[in-house]
């Protein structure tokens, strides 16, 4: 691991004035950042810890009936507070089904939405990356890409967004508020991260320095709170990251969806969005057909980026299956595999 | 330039005068303060072998920086029997051959310790399982672990209910 300087700023401003030094970049828990420094692929100049701020690890509900997560809330705090998963059960689904209890146990809510991504050869120094050295090449697109991206990829990138997290909160309109050197301002999560093009070492919205301090989610976040389902297909049943995972979440009345939001993982270097496959849902019934029909919109533009066109009908798939789920009404508790295609629910077919 | 960083370590306050802050946790407790029952597998928290409690919670020390931890209490594999006498949940690992090398044994002792604190699973071998999925044993004893897992959370449950009786 390359030498740095180690700060521990005290307050928020101190934070931001040192992160904004050219090669300083933010610590909170370093459960992705570590591994990377050790690996070489990041090679920061100073590591800001921001993990002795006090105030962001807080999950509050704001005068408007919005709920507020602080950047440095734990993962697994986050999961098993029972007001936040009571009310939010895809996200405390999506928390649980990603990675380890001890990684959980120690990784932040921020930190979940900056960690990088896991394509072999962002990680592999030796081979060729433009995300990691801008114009190197990729050798992922000859490369061994079967999990790789089907939405939002160029020639430069084909890497995925491998959080869990994030599909549920962009499907429910999370909001990611930054602290910078223009003050406090507000990023809806769904353009938080940006796609590749030609400039696949830009990964979000921050300038240097800038950082996360919470997330919000609106008051009609809680309206899912029925109908709502994480579902996610790994190569492992438990400790793997998404081949393709879905977030569903309904409000039905009277046998009608009167409102659908659906998210997609593994599928693009952010947290994908299924706008079209959702207003095909307006208004139509609780039945698989409407389910088919929102599948069909929600990959209609997606394209195979190498050998993963098995992602796409995968991704139909587990749309259909992610919105039986959610119909079907969110159980009382989460299954013990939460998100798992292999756990068993009373009534739902294995198979959509 | 040292950092001066404070770490509780089973109980013991100690004054640490880090002079490199790369040290993991791992690597303090291992290297410096000789605790080298905290074993080193992978070292990328990927098998769970260096598991251990921060503020009683279990955590890879391996993606931990030491430095960053100033302040913490650490609970490792030496700090849990009482003189002879062993932790339930190391009784019931021997009592349910949880291992075979052995290598991987104080991360997955540690981290049963973490889970039943937790308070997750119940008595359902399947969240148990899941739950343990952060521990990798490479001999395949994890029939055993589970089986342990179990039955220490009983013993350990109903020693709290003595206790509050």
């Amino acid at each position: 691991m390359k030498p740095f300087d180690y700060v521990r700023p005290v307050t928020l401003q101190q934070a931001v004035a040192a992160a904004s030094q050219p090669g300083a970049v933010y610590l909170a828990a370093g459960t992705n950042l570590l591994d990377l420094m050790k690996g070489g692929i990041s090679r920061p100049d100073s590591l800001v810890d921001i993990t002795h701020l006090s105030g962001l690890d807080r999950i509050e509900t704001l005068g408007d009936g919005s709920v507020r997560i602080g950047a440095l809330v734990r993962n697994a705090d986050l999961a098993h507070d029972r007001d936040f998963a009571r009310r939010f059960p895809a996200v405390a689904e999506a928390l649980l089904s990603g990675a380890s209890a001890q990684l959980r146990n120690a990784a932040t809510v921020g930190g979940n939405l900056l960690q990088r991504t896991r394509c072999a050869y962002f990680y592999d120094v030796a081979s060729a990356c433009n995300k990691r050295e801008p114009g190197a090449g990729c050798d992922a697109h000859h490369g061994d890409n079967r999990l790789h991206a089907v939405f939002g990829w160029s020639e430069n990138c084909i890497a995925t967004h491998p959080s869990d997290f994030c599909v549920p909160l962009v499907a429910l309109d999370a909001v990611v508020e930054v602290e910078g050197e223009v003050g406090r301002y507000d990023i809806p999560l769904e353009s938080f991260h940006l796609l590749p093009g030609d400039t696949p070492q830009r990964e979000s919205m921050l300038a240097p320095g800038e950082m996360i301090v919470a997330l919000r989610l609106p008051p009609q976040a809680a309206q899912f709170a029925t109908h709502a389902r994480y579902l996610k297909v790994r190569d492992r049943t438990s400790y793997a990251f998404a081949v393709v995972s879905a977030a569903a979440a309904l409000r039905i009345e009277n046998g009608t969806i009167v409102e659908a939001r659906i998210g997609l993982g593994g599928v693009a270097a952010k947290p994908w969005r299924a706008r079209e496959a959702e207003a095909t849902l307006r208004g139509a019934r609780v039945e698989e057909a409407s389910f088919r029909q929102a599948a069909a919109a929600a990959l209609a533009s997606a394209k195979p980026s190498g050998d993963n066109a098995f992602k796409i009908e995968l991704a139909r798939r587990i749309v259909v299956r992610a919105l039986t789920l959610a119909a079907a009404g969110t159980p009382e508790r989460l299954p013990a595999l939460p998100a798992s295609p292999f756990a068993a629910v009373p009534g739902v077919a294995a198979h959509a | 330039m040292a950092y001066a960083t404070t770490l509780t370590v089973n109980g013991v306050t100690r004054a640490i005068a880090l002079d490199d802050p790369r040290v993991t946790l791992l690597d303090l407790l291992r290297e410096q303060l000789d605790l080298t029952g905290t074993k080193k597998g992978c070292d990328r928290g990927q098998c769970g072998a260096c598991t251990v409690l921060v503020d009683g919670r279990r955590i890879n020390s391996c993606l931990a920086l030491a430095v960053s931890h100033d302040g913490a209490h650490v609970v490792t594999i030496e700090g849990i029997a009482q003189g002879d006498r062993l932790h339930p949940v190391q009784e019931a690992f021997i009592a349910h051959d949880g291992l075979q090398c052995g290598f991987c044994t104080p991360g997955q002792i540690m981290s049963a310790i973490g889970l039943i604190e937790e308070g997750q699973t119940g008595d359902d071998p399947e969240r148990v399982r899941e739950g343990m999925s952060g521990n990798l044993c490479r001999c395949g004893a994890y029939q055993g672990i589970t089986e342990a897992v179990l039955e220490a959370q009983q013993t350990l449950d109903a020693k709290n209910r003595r206790e509050v009786a």
